[in-house]
């Protein structure tokens, strides 16, 4: 599938933080035809294993998460109204007039409502709306609804990705199926590519919640090398530059403790070596990624994090350019064609 | 439903021609006289069988809320202005249709990761917000959009829940729609006229006009009105329910509605068993404020067909409150044709 | 159906957060001849072993409570203090407390502080001496005491401080002793230091490398005057925890025990909370990934000295236990 239908595709499928079972199925099929073993673990991670093309043992893993932030059903009023809770940080703001499916035993469509302008006063219009004074309208009375849905069901904001001038597209659950999609690219482009070590997709859960996925995926398979691939903040007006990665300018390379640092030259040299455009992103503290559940697991694992620009982070118009994928993909790929066994690595970091 | 091609069709106020040709499309074979007016409204006259000398008028109008873009800053982001009462909340994380060509764009915000702890409950401002197309600079931008375009929601209309619709625009293509309904009905008794009005949502523009020229003696606007039906409040400051009918306006911000008119329409609402209620709120306005006062004035009722969301990108209405508006409006004309003889 | 004096002993018996020996005594000595083996780890978490050849299923609730912890003694003898687990302070003015040694003391507060909101700060213990060293021959800074309040017990409900979680002990010692066949490789784990932020949870499913986890635990029944967040409420039966701050349920174990509450007619809610820590945040996320869920009590008045839970409910909450346990 043409990299641009997979985004469209992934991002367009709904799994919120929990409910990555959905997504299980759209996920294998895309991945099965390209490595040799596909696993769904206990908490629903996918794992993709890819063989070396020799023999080693020496295993990659690369990490994007699957779920989405979204909502979920905790109250049913008595005129059917839906009560919610989110799940993972949404952002109040970006709610009001949304459309969302509610996926109880079918999948409803639903409007979130709020009381109109014309009933508040001026001062009241400047808040922000806050989640309890939120209904979701689903057309439905209280007993019709409850045939339906439950509490405890999943919410989805609802948006069908579109695609923008330049290649742009913005749709929902970008951040971080963009990451995925990036694995999948990679995957592709490694049916041609000689590799002398294991890698591991691994598409993980629960991101946006507890980071429980990154942490279980990282002990099953214990690599050698990690490598997350999360969203950075794509620059818009009113944000800083130095908080920021420019469009179409290439990925993010995370620069902090939580990175390793010979790690991250290597691939450095890379993109200069190969005029792949690339730029830095200093973080100091934890990345709030995987990149984190990856480094502190079991004695520790040298990672690395590569962000892809995306703009309006955690709303439903998350917006990402092609050409910013395919340099990511590039990039990483060939780090995993020039990385060579196990010592050589392992020398790199002694010489640090 | 024709409201499905009524409400994807774009008309922010003062650019209602989409939905100008396609209103004008539907009504030409059924309507004794039609004409367009020198600022955009439809007007149409339909003969019954039988005569009356009362002029009776029913109106809605075809414009929508919307944005217009006011300018295109050098990295190619459209900046712009409400059209009409949008609330500026419901702007964040949508999609948008800009001008003829319809263009796609999106309004995103700042990160709520980015966002300091006190704008976090802090509405973002207008002057704040931009549409993004894709573009990285004003020259792209320029070449897919100017100052000046339309834009409007990007939603779709479905029927959804238990008999309801979804779509944006609904206040008043509902209105549209029902009027549409009437003038192809055949079997209405007496004359009548019918008005689609252009900016009402910026000021009732489009009535006075329409008022001038037909000179009503009697005056029916049809709306999409105020629906708030949020758990736990006391029901009086409830506007409109959806699902029970009707609304039957009492006062508004520009109208005191005639009394005699308001009390023969519930009367036969009760006669034929069609649900009704009052809509309980002074709040907001219509086309009977112009109306009512132009020329030497003319008596104003207004039925509103409930609708939640009003001026978001996505309201809801039922289709039982739709077809109970109509059918009232059926009624109602013989009943005051009538009685004048 | 239910064992009184048994839940009020273990409602009753001392044991804060970090010292949970008796309570870990009393329930060994009720346990050991129905399990294989007994074990108890570096943080003190009991670990009740009953071999199967299938699934490696464990289930726990935490067995310390609420309590506070002396940090200073003035001249005239009054303590100040501070709390270990989360409670709010405003709950405890005029509640007794006891010390392990059996001294009791009552909390009050600085009546004539200008500010509104009453803090920790605000509080102080006063045990009924008369000036430090009568104090200090009684308690010492860094002693634990806790909420001291009368069990009682009616045809329907309970009244006691430490439901949470001794309710949940509780149902795993009565699950315990009525083991049945089960095909599941069984771990009972009674934790430590839950209500200081699941610590013991987290290196007993690092030890037993579980499969499947179930936390029984108490939660909050919004279910008084004015309240009206979310839906629990006493009477309507065990809760099934859907998602709370620290973890989401895993969806083939909710599916699970939906099936089971319907085909065994057991009353149930469903809950999505905001409430803090629980083991399960712990737990589901050791070594491998561990599929968890909680189930709980409804409690009305958690994390005070009069906590309210229904015996129907707690039945229930046996119930839905025992049948999980059983289904295979």
């Amino acid at each position: 599938m043409e990299t641009k239908d997979a985004l469209v595709l992934l991002a367009n499928s709904n799994g919120v933080s929990g409910q990555e079972n959905n997504l299980h199925k759209v996920i294998i099929e895309l991945f099965e035809s390209l490595v040799d073993e596909v696993e769904v673990d206990s908490l629903g991670n996918l794992i993709f294993y890819k063989k070396s093309t020799n023999k080693s043992d020496f295993k990659l893993m690369l990490a994007a998460h699957m779920d989405e932030i979204g909502l979920i059903v905790n109250k049913i009023e008595e005129n059917g109204f839906l009560r919610f809770s989110e799940v993972g940080g949404i952002d109040k703001k970006t709610l009001v007039g949304q459309e969302v499916l509610v996926h109880g035993k079918e999948t409803i469509l639903g409007i979130i409502g709020t009381k109109p302008p014309h009933m508040m006063s001026n001062e009241e219009q400047e808040k922000s709306i806050k989640i309890e004074d939120m209904i979701i309208d689903t057309g439905f009375n209280k007993e019709e609804v409850e045939k339906i849905v439950k509490i405890g069901d999943f919410i989805t904001i609802r948006r069908e990705a579109i695609v923008l001038e330049n290649e742009r597209i913005s749709g929902k659950s970008m951040d971080d199926r963009v990451g995925v999609v990036v694995l999948y690219d990679i995957a592709k482009r490694l049916q041609t590519l000689k590799h002398n070590i294991d890698v591991y997709f691994v598409c993980t859960v629960q991101e946006e919640l507890t980071m429980s996925g990154g942490m279980t995926s990282t002990y099953k398979i214990n690599p050698d090398i990690g490598i997350a691939i999360d969203v950075g903040f794509g620059y818009t007006p009113e944000l800083k530059r130095n908080q920021t990665l420019l469009m179409g300018h290439g990925p993010g390379i995370a620069l902090g403790g939580n990175i390793d640092s010979s790690l991250r030259n290597k691939i450095i040299n890379i993109a200069k070596e190969l005029n792949i455009p690339y730029q830095i992103n200093v973080v100091p503290g934890q990345t709030g990624t995987d990149a984190r559940s990856i480094q502190i697991t079991r004695e520790g694992i040298p990672t690395l994090l590569i962000s892809i620009p995306l703009r309006y982070m955690h709303t439903s118009v998350e917006l990402v350019d092609l050409k910013d994928v395919s340099f990511t993909s590039i990039l990483i790929s060939e780090f995993i064609r020039t990385i060579g066994n196990k010592p050589e690595v392992i020398n790199d970091i002694v010489e640090e | 439903m024709l409201l499905e091609k009524l409400t994807l069709a774009n008309g922010v106020s003062g650019n209602e021609k989409e939905v100008r040709n396609l209103i004008y499309k539907e009504i030409i074979d059924f309507a004794d006289y039609i004409k367009i007016d020198k600022i955009g409204n439809i007007i149409a006259y339909k003969k019954g069988k039988k005569k009356t000398d009362k002029k009776i008028l029913f109106i809605a109008h075809m414009d929508e809320v919307g944005l217009i873009v006011t300018d295109i800053d050098e990295n190619g982001f459209l900046k712009f202005s409400t059209v009409g009462g949008v609330d500026k909340r419901v702007l964040v994380s949508k999609t948008v249709k800009i001008g003829e060509n319809k263009i796609p764009g999106v309004i995103g915000s700042k990160p709520i990761h980015l966002q300091k702890k006190s704008e976090r409950n802090e509405a973002f401002e207008l002057e704040d917000l931009y549409i993004d197309i894709g573009v990285d600079s004003r020259t792209d931008a320029e070449i897919k959009v100017n100052i000046g375009d339309y834009v409007a929601f990007d939603t779709k209309y479905e029927e959804f829940g238990n008999g309801c619709i979804k779509a944006k625009a609904l206040d008043d293509r509902v209105g549209c729609s029902i009027l549409i309904d009437l003038i192809k009905d055949e079997n209405i008794e007496y004359d009548f006229y019918v008005a689609f009005s252009v900016m009402e949502e910026i000021g009732l523009v489009g009535a006075g006009p329409v008022a001038f020229n037909v000179k009503p003696d009697i005056c029916v606007i049809v709306e999409g009105t105020l629906c708030y039906e949020m758990p736990n409040l006391d029901s009086h400051l409830m506007p409109t329910r959806l699902g029970y009918g009707p609304a039957i306006s009492l006062i508004d911000r520009h109208t005191l509605y005639d009394f005699e008119l308001r009390e023969k329409t519930v009367s036969l609402a009760k006669q034929h068993n069609i649900p009704y209620q009052y809509r309980k709120t002074s709040s907001g306005g219509n086309d009977a404020g112009e109306i009512q006062v132009s020329g030497e004035g003319a008596k104003v009722l207004a039925l509103s067909v409930p609708t939640r969301n009003i001026h978001s990108s996505s309201s809801i209405i039922k289709k039982d409150d739709y077809f109970n508006t109509l059918s009232l409006i059926k009624y109602l004309i013989p009943s005051i044709c009538k009685e004048d003889k | 159906m239910i064992d009184s004096n048994l839940l009020k002993n273990m409602v009753s018996i001392y044991g804060p957060s970090s010292r949970e020996e008796r309570i870990r005594n009393l329930i060994i000595k009720e346990i050991e001849e129905y399990v294989d083996e007994i074990k108890i780890d570096q943080l003190g978490n009991l670990i009740a072993h009953k071999a199967g050849c299938g699934d490696k299923l464990m289930i726990s609730a935490n067995m310390d409570q609420l309590g506070f912890i002396v940090i200073d003694i003035d001249e005239k003898g009054f303590i100040r203090f501070t709390n270990i687990g989360k409670c709010e302070p405003i709950h405890l003015i005029g509640q007794r407390v006891q010390f392990e040694n059996g001294i009791k003391g009552v909390i009050f507060y600085e009546e004539n502080s200008t500010e509104n909101k009453i803090t920790f700060e605000k509080l102080y213990i006063d045990i009924g001496s008369n000036k430090k060293e009568d104090t200090l021959s009684k308690v010492n800074i860094g002693d634990i005491c806790i909420l001291a309040n009368e069990y009682i017990e009616n045809e329907i409900t309970i009244i006691s401080p430490n439901l949470d979680d001794r309710l949940g002990c509780y149902i795993l010692v009565e699950v315990i002793k009525n083991l049945n066949n089960t095909e599941y490789d069984l771990y009972f784990v009674f934790t430590t230091q839950g209500k200081v932020g699941a610590r013991g949870a987290k290196t007993a499913a690092f030890s037993i490398e579980p499969d499947i986890s179930l936390v029984i635990d108490v939660n909050r029944a919004r279910d008084t005057p004015k309240q009206e967040r979310s839906n629990v409420k006493l009477f309507n039966g065990v809760t099934i925890d859907i998602m709370n701050n620290s973890y989401i349920t895993h969806s083939e174990i909710k599916n699970t025990l939906l099936d089971l509450v319907v085909k065994n007619n057991i009353k149930y809610q469903l809950e999505v909370s905001d409430d803090d820590i629980t083991d399960a945040g712990s737990i589901h996320l050791s070594k491998y990934g561990v599929k968890t869920t909680v189930v709980s009590i409804p409690c009305r008045y958690v994390h005070t000295s009069s906590e309210i839970a229904t015996k129907e409910d707690i039945i229930m909450c046996l119930k839905l236990i025992n049948s999980f346990i059983g289904k295979l």
